[in-house]
């Protein structure tokens, strides 16, 4: 912090009076840098893609193509992936997070507890390549020899919902892809529904437990109403988180360019396409632009995902 | 679970235990379906610890065969050369180094506008906010793209000054959030003391609530610092990788996370076995500075 200090003091050597005004004009071009980062981003990813959106028209999105030798690129697959993805992680996170939140405010004590949510923000601080390589080294073989096998011979038989467990056990594919990013994004949703839940005045709680409630009964009746739109918010954080990762996909999704209905079937992410795809690309190729344009798709998506979560975390903060 | 309390004489334990007598049938559906959902609560926590544990016992079983004197002082070799790691952490350190030097002084700026401007620039710092919060969960592969193409394509080449630039906008964000909360919790007296002496704002701003919340702003700038030390994708176009010793930022430059990335699915077992240590080495710190900070600074932030 001493080095952001001794510019301004410097500068007002020479315009002494100005000190606030020329610190004043520091900050604010700071601000809009910021804000330029991001618009810079969508910018450039758009002009990036005018290409493959010239060539392919809005259909890119959903044509299911992706052949460098016939030139015929669209991003239906990576979005199809990145969303069940996503998804399956949301499915798997949420109820995760929601039973550590309550445990960590209902359940355990104080102390412990601390300790407990320090471990398990700890798992946030794990950088996502090193969930790729867990990934690959014990979830993937535990999948494919133990898990997928399993489900195949008895949910697979199942009529209706059994197209969903068959195929190949490979191990890798959208489940594992789905599960990975569920252990990341969970204490990201925990961290969220933890500190509403901890911000709840205590006098509702110690009311509902008055009356008689159970335990669960306070958590169903009291502090989920009381909380809803924070908890929505964190989990759309953990979405919008899940949405763009990038290096654990990568490792256990397989990496096929290819729409598929059961769990256990590879496929890719924009993100894992980009990851792989980029560095085989020429500056100015079609495929290059395809990337761009489904680099441009992610962000939207994200983008959207996101700006739902900050509304809705933030209404509820405005209104506390 | 029925609608309202109707257990008759409910001797209400006010503690969380729930230990209430009654017996009609629906008491004992409440009281099981309570029992199931803490068995739950606790089966939801015990699982996710044992991922945690699983991540780092891999890494340290993996890795730490290859916490050797070389690996430190070698650069990445070709497969049965017994190489070593010492470009890629040198690599790491240039990188983080740089995107720190440069994202922080920004963060801290930006942090300041939002803290210390609402009253003249109140909407504005709404949209700042919001705009530097949705930057904190942007995909961080696409970070890479936008520097690969403002920065790598125009110069014509990967460097290591891109892959900081592509890190110092993750940076910037985590500094701008930690910022802003902790010079909201300078006491107002503080600065109307400081005012009242006569100082100018940037003055009071810089030396008296900077200088007052700055041990929180140094666990920002430390978590930042964490964060990025693990990124890859955004470093996968900017500075590429280097096989050799690579210390001049206007060129290619190795990092840990990269060389991890391009080793661990080779089908060499001394890569693989290198790409291990490296992850136990990133992780290691990882968790250290976080620990660390935790410990020091007790419940500022999560």
């Amino acid at each position: 912090m001493e080095r952001s200090a001794t510019s301004p003091s410097a500068l007002t050597g020479a315009a002494k009076g100005n000190g606030d005004a020329v610190f004043a004009a520091i900050v604010r071009f700071s601000a809009a840098l910021i804000l330029l980062g991001l618009g810079g981003m969508v910018a450039v990813m758009a002009w990036g893609a005018r290409g493959a959106f010239a060539r392919f028209g809005p259909g890119f999105v959903f044509d299911k193509a992706w052949n460098p030798v016939t030139q015929h690129f669209g991003a239906a697959a990576p979005m199809f992936g990145t969303v069940i993805t996503a998804l399956l992680a949301i499915l798997l996170a949420v109820p995760l997070a929601f039973g550590i939140a309550v445990w960590l405010t209902e359940i355990a004590s104080a102390r412990i507890a601390g300790v407990i949510g320090t471990l398990i923000q700890l798992l946030a601080a794990v950088p996502s390549i090193i969930f790729g390589m867990w990934g690959f080294a014990v979830l993937v073989p535990f999948m494919a020899h133990y898990v997928e096998p399993l489900a195949s011979h008895t949910l697979g038989r199942v009529p209706g919902i059994g197209t969903l467990f068959r195929g190949a056990p490979y191990g890798t594919g959208f489940l594992t892809g789905g599960m990975i990013l569920a252990v990341m994004i969970t204490p990201f949703i925990c961290a969220v529904m933890r500190d509403v839940f901890l911000s709840i005045p205590a006098v509702l709680k110690e009311s509902a437990y008055g009356l008689g409630m159970t335990r669960w009964e306070v958590v169903r009746r009291i502090i989920l109403p009381w909380s809803r739109s924070s908890v929505v918010g964190g989990v759309m954080l953990g979405l919008g988180r899940a949405l763009g990762e990038t290096m654990a996909i990568t490792f256990v999704i397989g990496n096929a360019n290819h729409i598929g209905w059961s769990l256990f079937s590879p496929g890719n992410t924009i993100a894992s396409l980009i990851a792989l795809e980029f560095p085989e690309s020429a500056v100015g190729s079609l495929k290059f632009s395809s990337l761009m344009a489904a680099g441009f798709l992610l962000m939207l998506i994200s983008l959207g995902t996101l700006v739902c979560s900050r509304l809705l975390l933030r209404t509820k903060a405005a209104g506390r | 679970m029925t609608t309202h309390p109707t257990a008759p004489a409910v001797q209400a334990a006010p503690c969380m235990s729930a230990r209430w007598q009654g017996n009609s049938v629906s008491d004992i559906r409440r009281r099981m379906v309570d029992r199931v959902a803490t068995g739950l609560c606790w089966a939801a926590t015990v699982l996710v610890l044992l991922m945690l544990f699983s991540i780092l016992f891999v890494l340290v079983r993996n890795g730490v065969g290859g916490l050797r004197w070389v690996t430190f002082v070698h650069v990445t070799l070709p497969p049965g050369q017994a190489g070593g790691l010492a470009n890629a952490i040198m690599g790491s350190l240039i990188q983080t180094g740089l995107a720190v030097l440069i994202g922080a002084p920004v963060g801290l700026l930006v942090g300041i506008y939002l803290a210390e401007f609402t009253a003249t620039d109140g909407k504005l710092i709404n949209f700042v906010r919001f705009v530097s919060d949705l930057l904190l969960s942007a995909p961080s592969i696409l970070v890479g793209l936008f520097i690969y193409m403002i920065v790598v394509v125009p110069s014509g080449h990967f460097s290591g000054i891109a892959g900081a630039l592509a890190l110092s906008m993750l940076v910037v964000p985590v500094v701008v959030r930690t910022t802003e909360d902790m010079l909201r919790l300078v006491p107002l007296a503080m600065r109307e003391a400081a005012i009242a002496l006569g100082a100018p704002r940037w003055r009071m701003i810089l030396f008296v609530c900077l200088r007052a919340a700055r041990e929180g702003v140094a666990t920002g700038i430390l978590l930042a610092l964490a964060r990025v030390s693990g990124e890859t994708a955004p470093l996968l176009f900017t500075s590429l990788g280097n096989m050799n010793w690579s210390v001049a930022p206007g060129k290619p430059m190795a990092s840990l996370p990269v060389t991890i990335y391009q080793y661990a699915g080779a089908a060499y077992a001394d890569w693989t076995a290198l790409a291990w240590t490296g992850a136990l080495l990133i992780t290691a710190g990882i968790l250290m500075i976080n620990i660390t900070v935790r410990l020091g600074l007790g419940r500022n932030r999560k």
